[in-house]
């Protein structure tokens, strides 16, 4: 052994030589399967769960997820109670939760989207506490500041090895990117991956990597990648829905921002869809390409990057088994976390360098703010999601949205919810005409020469309720049911509970 | 060449469809032709008739061109549908069947007797609708029968059942009806209209028979899905060098004018009044087409 300075505090350091760590021979073999559970419930325990804590889930598999439910059954049965659920969005498969929060055991919930009987119980006061609803990149800045502290993650996932290296684009069940998953592996204390296969490891590329996960369990199943699909994944038919998509091809065709290297990210739903193909053909006719493809990844999308027309896909969530087939075989396809899409305080989110973004509305009121929170009837029924964030940092936002629903208007003087400001809103583009926020005089001089129809917002507002007749007002309480946070995590307003 | 108003595009709208009702304006056809008789069952007849009373009147019609397809004058249905929709101010009446002038005149008798009654200024206008062989074989008479016919159309799926055949995609069985009835439009000066398309999800051969029809001379088509719209709209779009064509034409008229000239040549032709005539329908159709922006 060496001499060492005295001066050196000896003790602190071992000398090189003497043993580190010692363990025994038979124990070497265990190890290696150490991450193994043999049941949800030996993963709850081993968590260290208890009462008060925050669990969370991703939302990957929509309305397919099997696993949210069946997590808080057992963690219901095992006698937790007071947790705060932190999934990043909620769908209409989890309306069972609605019995955990009667029960106690949830008391407290931060998510992206509410919809179905949960939104209905929640906006009927449900919860002492009122909901946190939050953006996807908001999501990653409330971890990162910590109000959103996660204890315990549990993860689904189709495929995983037994060191917790996982991804969703391969397996039977496949969900895609894991880009919300990403962000809980992260910053949760204890990570719980259930998948639905075991495979050898290493399981690579991995979304979710061995030194982010604490635990593996094997379940049967995990999703039902049926039920992922955001909704149509073929070509709309219907006549409003196609209108709607082709004046807004039109938009951006003339927008100015439609040249070489350009880059759009487009929704869910009839009009987003028809939008991509409409919008293909112009880029074909016209010999454009886009650079990126952001955000929710559709089928038509891929189609787009399998024609060369657009160059690379960000993938942070695969809207439909297209996309998540396609994340795993194509090299242009790649996944990214949620802070790599949204969060307004990562050192890089996409949006920053997205050019135009297409988005949806329950509704938009006369100053351009828009609600994709609450329905016409006051209750919780969607989801903020990258609505605030993409409509904040794309050089154009363009809102597409029936002028009525039924004998409901989308156009209102003032907005149930807002969701996204209107200052961050640069075009609305209903069925009876296109409104351009009075900021944007150029651009509206632009579509003006281009043949559109540019009408103002009061106009459009006029029109709706010259059709539907002025609605009553909602009536509500005083008691405020959720919280809507907008991304840098302030509060944008507050949803109160039905009278 | 009396100067026409655009109609490349007439939907029908089943009077019973409320949805249809309500919304077909959006889709922008030149007309709305709200329909009575076949698409109508007998139970709905009353009820088709009051919704479209209404909506003729909503604001929602106001800047758009209204035609109604009215029941037969013999059935119980006819007149009642002719009082109501003339109160409700349609700009033209397709008459449901047209074998021969008197059904033009009989009808053209009703709808004075109603004006009259109602003191009513505005004349409604006709659309006569040719859908027999004894009509195209009549179509030149018919066509020249009434100063409120404003075009006749052809209804191809009762034709072809007249002519003991069926439609096909090449058309052969419609040639002579739809010659006949272009030269008996054109020859009385009043618009020619070609029959629906049936099949929505043929998109591909939707836009051949319009290519055809158009070729042939046809002013539009009747069509049975908003869908269809955009593409005949498509169709019907002049090129860029049709436009400055037509521009030019204008501009030398216009320069004519001043100079106290009947006729003036551009680039060696002469352009003479029908020449202008076409200029004129070119601008027209650019501007509905939404090809030449604000500043036309």
């Amino acid at each position: 052994m060496k001499n060492f300075d005295k001066s050196i505090n000896t003790q602190a350091l071992t000398p090189i030589g003497a043993p580190v760590f010692t363990c025994k021979e038979k124990c070497k073999g265990q190890e290696r399967d150490a991450k193994l559970c043999e049941s949800i419930e030996e993963s709850i325990r081993r968590s260290g769960l208890r009462d008060g804590m925050t669990i969370s889930f991703h939302h990957a598999f929509r309305g397919g997820d099997l696993i949210l439910n069946r997590v808080m059954d057992i963690i219901a049965k095992m006698g937790f109670k007071d947790l705060t659920l932190a999934s990043s969005s909620l769908a209409s498969v989890h309306d069972p939760v609605i019995e955990h929060i009667k029960s106690g055991v949830v008391t407290q919930i931060y998510t992206s989207g509410l919809r179905s009987k949960l939104g209905e119980a929640i906006s009927k006061g449900l919860m002492e506490k009122p909901v946190q609803i939050h953006s996807h990149g908001g999501r990653v800045h409330l971890l990162q500041s910590g109000e959103l502290s996660i204890d315990v993650a549990f993860l689904g996932v189709p495929v995983c090895d037994r060191f917790g290296n996982a991804n969703g684009h391969s397996g039977r069940s496949k969900c895609g990117s894991l880009g919300y998953a990403m962000m809980d592996a992260q910053y949760a204390k204890y990570v719980v991956v259930l998948t639905e296969a075991l495979e050898e490891y290493p399981n690579v590329p991995a979304s979710l990597h061995q030194d982010q996960v604490d635990a593996v369990v094997l379940v049967d199943e995990v999703g039902d990648p049926a039920k992922i699909g955001a909704g149509e994944t073929r070509m709309t038919t219907n006549p409003k829905e196609l209108m709607l998509a082709r004046l807004t091809t039109k938009i951006i065709e003339h927008s100015g921002l439609f040249k070489e290297g350009f880059s759009v990210q487009t929704g869910t739903g009839g009009a987003s869809l028809a939008t991509t193909v409409f919008l293909s053909e112009k880029m074909e006719e016209q010999n454009i390409k886009a650079s990126f493809g952001l955000g929710g990844i559709t089928g038509t999308m891929v189609y787009m990057l399998k024609r060369g027309l657009v160059k690379k896909l960000l993938d942070v969530q695969s809207f439909d088994e297209f996309a998540a087939k396609s994340l795993g075989e194509n090299k242009d396809h790649i996944e990214i976390s949620a802070n790599e899409y949204a969060n307004p305080s990562s050192k890089g989110a996409a949006i920053k360098q997205l050019d135009i973004v297409v988005l949806s509305a329950l509704e938009v009121d006369v100053d351009f703010n828009v609600n994709v929170i609450t329905g016409s009837k006051g209750l919780l029924r969607g989801a903020s999601g990258g609505h605030s964030d993409t409509a904040a940092e794309a050089k154009l936002s363009i809102i597409v949205a029936p002028l009525t629903r039924g004998r409901i208007p989308t156009v209102t003087k003032r907005v149930n919810t807002i969701v996204t400001p209107g200052s961050t809103v640069d075009v609305v583009v209903t069925d009876q005409g296109i409104a351009v926020n009075p900021k944007h005089a150029e651009l509206k001089a632009r579509l003006k020469k281009a043949g559109l129809e540019i009408v103002e917002m009061q106009e459009l507002y006029e029109r709706a309720i010259a059709l539907c007749g002025e609605p009553q007002n909602i009536a509500y309480t005083d008691k405020v049911v959720a919280v809507i946070r907008y991304r840098d995590g302030s509060i944008i307003d507050v949803v109160r509970q039905l009278a | 060449m009396k100067k026409q108003k655009l109609r490349r595009s007439m939907l029908f709208v089943p009077g019973s469809n409320t949805g249809m009702v309500c919304n077909a304006f959006i889709y922008k056809p030149d007309t709305v032709m709200f329909d009575l008789e076949d698409s109508v069952a007998l139970a709905e007849k009353d009820t088709a008739r009051l919704m479209v009373f209404h909506a003729l009147q909503h604001f929602t019609y106001k800047n758009i061109e209204t035609a109604v397809r009215v029941n037969p004058l013999d059935t119980p249905f006819g007149l009642l549908d002719l009082e109501a929709v003339i109160r409700g101010g349609a700009d033209i009446i397709r008459l449901p069947k047209t074998d021969t002038v008197d059904d033009v005149l009989e009808m053209e008798q009703e709808i004075a007797h109603i004006e009259n009654k109602i003191g009513r200024e505005k004349k409604t206008m006709m659309l006569a609708a040719i859908e027999s062989a004894l009509g195209v074989v009549n179509a030149v008479d018919i066509a020249r029968s009434s100063k409120r016919l404003m075009g006749i159309a052809l209804g191809a799926e009762d034709f072809v059942r007249d002519l003991h055949t069926q439609r096909t995609k090449e058309g052969h069985e419609l040639m002579a009806a739809r010659n006949q009835i272009l030269l008996a439009a054109r020859a009385a000066k009043i618009g020619a209209f070609d029959s629906i398309f049936s099949d929505i999800k043929d998109k591909e051969g939707f836009m051949h028979e319009v290519a055809y029809i158009k070729g042939l001379g046809f002013d539009g088509k009747s069509l049975i899905n908003p869908t269809q719209i955009p593409w005949l709209h498509k169709a019907f779009e002049p090129t860029p060098k049709d436009i400055n064509w037509a521009r030019e034409v204008i501009e030398a008229a216009k320069d004519a004018t001043i100079r106290g000239l009947g006729a003036v040549s551009l680039n060696g032709k002469m352009v003479d009044a029908p020449i202008v005539a076409r200029a004129e329908w070119i601008i027209e159709l650019a501007r509905a087409s939404g090809v030449l922006g604000e500043e036309a």
